[in-house]
């Protein structure tokens, strides 16, 4: 095979008790812009780590061929001599630096440890020409929107002689304009034979511009489609990205769904940092008791957003909206108030913003409701304990003591403290927001039967979820959230992957 | 025994201070000759001492919050000269004289708090700033000059002893008194600790161990006692500190106000997502800093009778010094006040055990700050042993 710029064989890579990559094939013809499509968690990133020498050779098992040479790369420095270039997700650029000190960043023009800034703006014109940028070299990335920001890493890896581009969901964050734009790009560099794997989730962009797609879904390859000979329909996608069947259990309850207890109304947000930036459009929803709610939706479709708006108005600002409790309008302007209206949040990363790492589990679960263990504001140790160990026994937590220190729990036990703590504060609602993320199967089933458990009680459960058979086996019903909005709405009985799937991607 | 263990190994850091600091007590007690532990050395050291550790006590608080001030020497100078000013030269009565000192620290406390808190300024530049602003307004207050003396009262607050209402001869027998009832006071409140812990079915150490314990620090309240009942008595600062240390005990260990501090430190946003108000608890650390750093500079003044406008220069490194020695965390959220206090003595120690051997000043700081360095590192390597 001649015109193969690249082919990686048989490639598998574990992490500490996950196979993250099981015998993936990917091959990519020279001139090529080969689209890698899959849902969040299907691996995608991780093999273009592999290939790319973050994760150096002799850490996974497999060949990589490129341009007919069997490569072993043990850094990114290497991968990148012979021109292999990733643009990551979140660009890779020093704010208060020049385009043009960006884009010679660790390959300075200049000898003996001196820049020479004459060749290096004189070579910087010539990039920004050829990606179409028109901005001064020097001036700072900070001042330019991201649009043009990723026009600059596009011309940095052009910089480095690029053959095999590699973009990680380079539209994401960009709008209709220039994410139009940085595609015909993509198609000019075609003409001059440089091949791309792009990485996306927006299938209309990939059935634009993709020569071949290839689908990985839980780290295997499933298949790769060739658009230039076949059509190849949006749907038909869809289908290979998510056609597997439910393998994970999930515990059995009869839901009994009473009348809606918590409802949102017209909730608009706008960007906690750039005041201009609309993140949560006009969203309505509203959750019954004994309901358990999912909200679906990729990465960076607003639902944390919404959720941390919504509790006590920890994200965002210049919010609008109504918020009413069994039909009575309430005001939670912060998260004190918001736990008083019995709304707990259980946040979505949950040793950045759940957990106090260096106290030990009693601290932390009653950390949020202490004026229930404290008289006068004088709290009551042994009342503590009581407490700590009563959620220990309940939920379940693996661990020493109530004493021992939350940072050295694995995650599923972590999960449950910060249950423990939410569920201690007696709510009526629970915002979930990926409960069972980097947990394993075994501890996955007692967070779903913790949840089943609280629905069975009364209260009302809004499941924040990015894996689509969580959102389909636990649900009553499901929200689509999609840049902002809510796209769809769907029964628990009548939802599919498929349906879901399409709400997702019709923004 | 189990248990035991655990206990040990969770509070390695808290013994390891305590015996830290009695070795270096037993090191220089030999070298000196028995000169440490004279009754009118102890009286010298807890004097010298506590304005540093009532520092240290406002400086833990702030610490824990993951924060740091540096403004507490200026703070506590410019208070000192604000009180002199008003009791020496506007003759105003002690008692309101504190009260208005105190205040002062309060305000300087809230309006570093203030731009910490609600501006989100590190508190490492705000309080740079305020030691420039305070010291700068010390010197313009006092016109460059020390201003002296002090009414009586209000030196003996530092330089005085209890009264001695049992009119002992020789020796102080109201301190052998007071240290008798804080021993049966101590006893008292681990009995009935261990009594609601038994009521809740929860372990206790074996009765032996208690018994041990008790006889151990027991002995130690009574022997101190007789040390300062030997020369003059309980020094009035020493009741000062006692309160405060206590007080302070009791606030980050047992109320709601002390775990959110706790909290804030260990993990501000996932704090603030639990309903701690993190602003308002920033504010009033600092709040409160202001009014200990006051309370300092006043003890200051008074031991030296005079306000100076170069009083408390470096407290504040000597304070968070104490508190990193003391166990406290540089990444916030970790340190006990007792911690604080014994840090502070450590330091206290070999600065007054290495004068009394002719060790020179200079190489005093030298040997401090290695102390400090070492200190701070074993409390690291320990922790990453641990995990």
């Amino acid at each position: 095979m001649e015109d193969m710029i690249l082919e990686m064989i048989d490639i598998t890579k574990t992490f500490p008790g996950v196979k993250a990559l099981n015998h993936v094939n990917l091959q990519v013809q020279k001139g090529e812009i080969h689209a890698l499509v899959g849902e969040n968690g299907a691996r995608k990133s991780t093999l273009m780590k592999v290939l790319s020498g973050v994760y150096p050779h002799g850490t996974y098992t497999g060949e990589i061929h490129y341009k007919g040479k069997r490569c072993e790369f043990k850094n990114i420095k290497e991968s990148e001599k012979l021109g292999i270039v990733i643009i990551h997700q979140e660009l890779a650029l020093i704010p208060y630096l020049s385009i043009e000190e960006n884009i010679f960043l660790g390959n300075e023009q200049g000898k003996h440890g001196l820049i020479d800034w004459h060749a290096t703006t004189m070579r910087t014109k010539k990039l920004l020409a050829t990606v179409g940028l028109k901005e001064l070299p020097s001036t700072l990335v900070t001042n330019i929107g991201v649009g043009k920001q990723q026009l600059v890493e596009i011309a940095k890896a052009l910089s480095k002689e690029v053959e095999l581009l590699i973009l990680d969901e380079p539209t994401a964050a960009l709008n209709e304009d220039d994410s139009d734009n940085l595609l015909k790009l993509l198609l000019e560099f075609k003409n001059q034979g440089i091949s791309s794997i792009i990485i996306s989730h927006k299938l209309n962009e990939i059935s634009r511009i993709a020569d071949s797609i290839t689908v990985l879904r839980d780290g295997a390859t499933i298949e790769t489609l060739d658009v230039r000979n076949d059509h190849i329909t949006e749907d038909r996608i869809i289908k290979g990205m998510v056609g597997r069947e439910l393998t994970e259990l999930y515990p059995k309850r009869d839901a009994a769904i009473g009348d809606i207890i918590f409802e949102v109304k017209n909730w608009n947000v706008y960007h906690h940092l750039h005041s201009g930036r609309k993140v949560i459009h006009n969203v309505n929803f509203h959750v019954k008791q004994g309901e358990v709610v999912g909200i679906a939706g990729l990465m960076g479709a607003g639902r944390t957003e919404l959720a941390m708006s919504i509790f006590g108005r920890s994200y965002g600002q210049k919010i609008s909206g109504n918020i009413y409790k069994n039909g009575l309008e309430v005001h939670l302007k912060n998260v004190s108030q918001a736990i008083e209206h019995g709304v707990a949040y259980v946040t979505e990363d949950r040793k950045q913003y759940g957990l106090i790492l260096n106290n030990d589990i009693k601290r932390n679960i009653t950390l949020a409701n202490l004026k229930n263990i404290a008289k006068h504001s004088v709290i009551d140790d042994n009342k503590e304990i009581l407490v700590a160990e009563k959620s220990r026994q309940q939920m379940n937590i693996k661990c020493s003591s109530v004493l021992q220190n939350t940072v050295n729990l694995s995650g599923g036990n972590q999960q449950k403290v910060v249950l423990s703590k939410w569920i201690f504060t007696e709510p009526d609602i629970l915002i979930l927001d990926e409960p069972t993320r980097g947990i394993d199967v075994g501890a996955k089933f007692e967070i779903y039967s913790i949840i089943n458990k609280l629905a069975k009680d009364g209260k009302g459960i809004v499941l924040i979820s990015s894996e689509l058979p969580e959102i389909l086996g636990m649900c009553d019903r499901i929200y689509v959230m999609s840049e902002g909005s809510i796209t769809g709405e769907l029964a628990g009985a009548e939802a599919s992957q498929e349906r879901i799937m399409k709400y997702v991607m019709s923004k | 025994m189990e248990t035991l263990k655990q206990m040990f190994k969770n509070n390695i850091r808290e013994y390891g201070m305590v015996i830290a600091l009695v070795s270096i007590v037993l090191f220089f007690e030999i070298v000196s000759k028995g000169v440490l532990l004279q009754p009118l050395n102890v009286t010298n050291l807890i004097q010298q001492n506590s304005y540093i550790l009532i520092l240290a006590i406002g400086m833990l608080l702030v610490i824990v919050a993951f924060q740091i001030d540096l403004s507490v020497g200026s703070t506590a100078a410019f208070v000192g000269a604000v009180s002199a000013i008003l009791m020496i030269d506007h003759h105003i009565g002690v008692v309101p004289g504190i009260l208005i000192s105190l205040l002062i620290g309060g305000l300087a406390g809230a309006f570093q708090g203030y731009w910490v808190a609600y501006f989100k300024i590190p508190g490492f530049i705000v309080t740079l700033a305020g030691m420039l602003i305070f010291r700068g307004l010390t010197m313009t207050a006092l016109e460059g000059q020390s201003k002296a003396p002090f009414p009586e009262v209000f030196q003996k607050m530092s330089n005085g002893f209890i009264p001695d209402i049992l009119s002992g001869t020789s020796i102080h027998i109201t301190t052998l008194v007071v240290g008798i009832i804080l021993t049966l006071v101590y006893i008292f409140f681990e009995l009935s600790h261990r009594k609601a812990k038994l009521e809740y079915n929860f372990e206790v150490i074996p009765v032996r161990f208690l018994a041990a314990k008790l006889v151990f620090v027991g002995v130690a309240i009574n022997w101190f006692m007789y040390l300062l009942a030997s020369y003059k008595g309980i020094p009035n600062v020493l009741i000062l500190l006692f309160i405060l240390i206590v007080f302070y005990t009791f606030i980050t260990t047992k109320t709601v106000a002390g775990r959110h501090i706790y909290a804030l430190g260990g993990n501000e946003k996932a704090a603030k997502l639990s309903g701690v108000k993190t602003e308002r608890i920033v504010f009033w650390v600092f709040v409160n800093m202001g009014v200990l750093a006051a309370l300092s500079g006043l003890v200051f003044a008074a031991r030296l009778n005079a306000a100076t406008p170069k009083a408390g220069t470096g407290f504040e490194l000597d304070a968070i010094a104490a508190c990193f020695i003391g166990g406290a965390s540089t990444a916030g959220g970790i340190g006990v006040v007792m911690g604080a206090i014994i840090g502070g003595l450590v330091m206290g120690v070999m600065n007054n055990g290495m004068s009394l051997i002719g060790v020179t000043i200079d190489m005093q700081q030298t040997i401090k700050g290695l102390v400090l360095l070492l200190a701070v590192a074993f409390d690291i390597y320990t922790k990453s042993k641990q995990s």
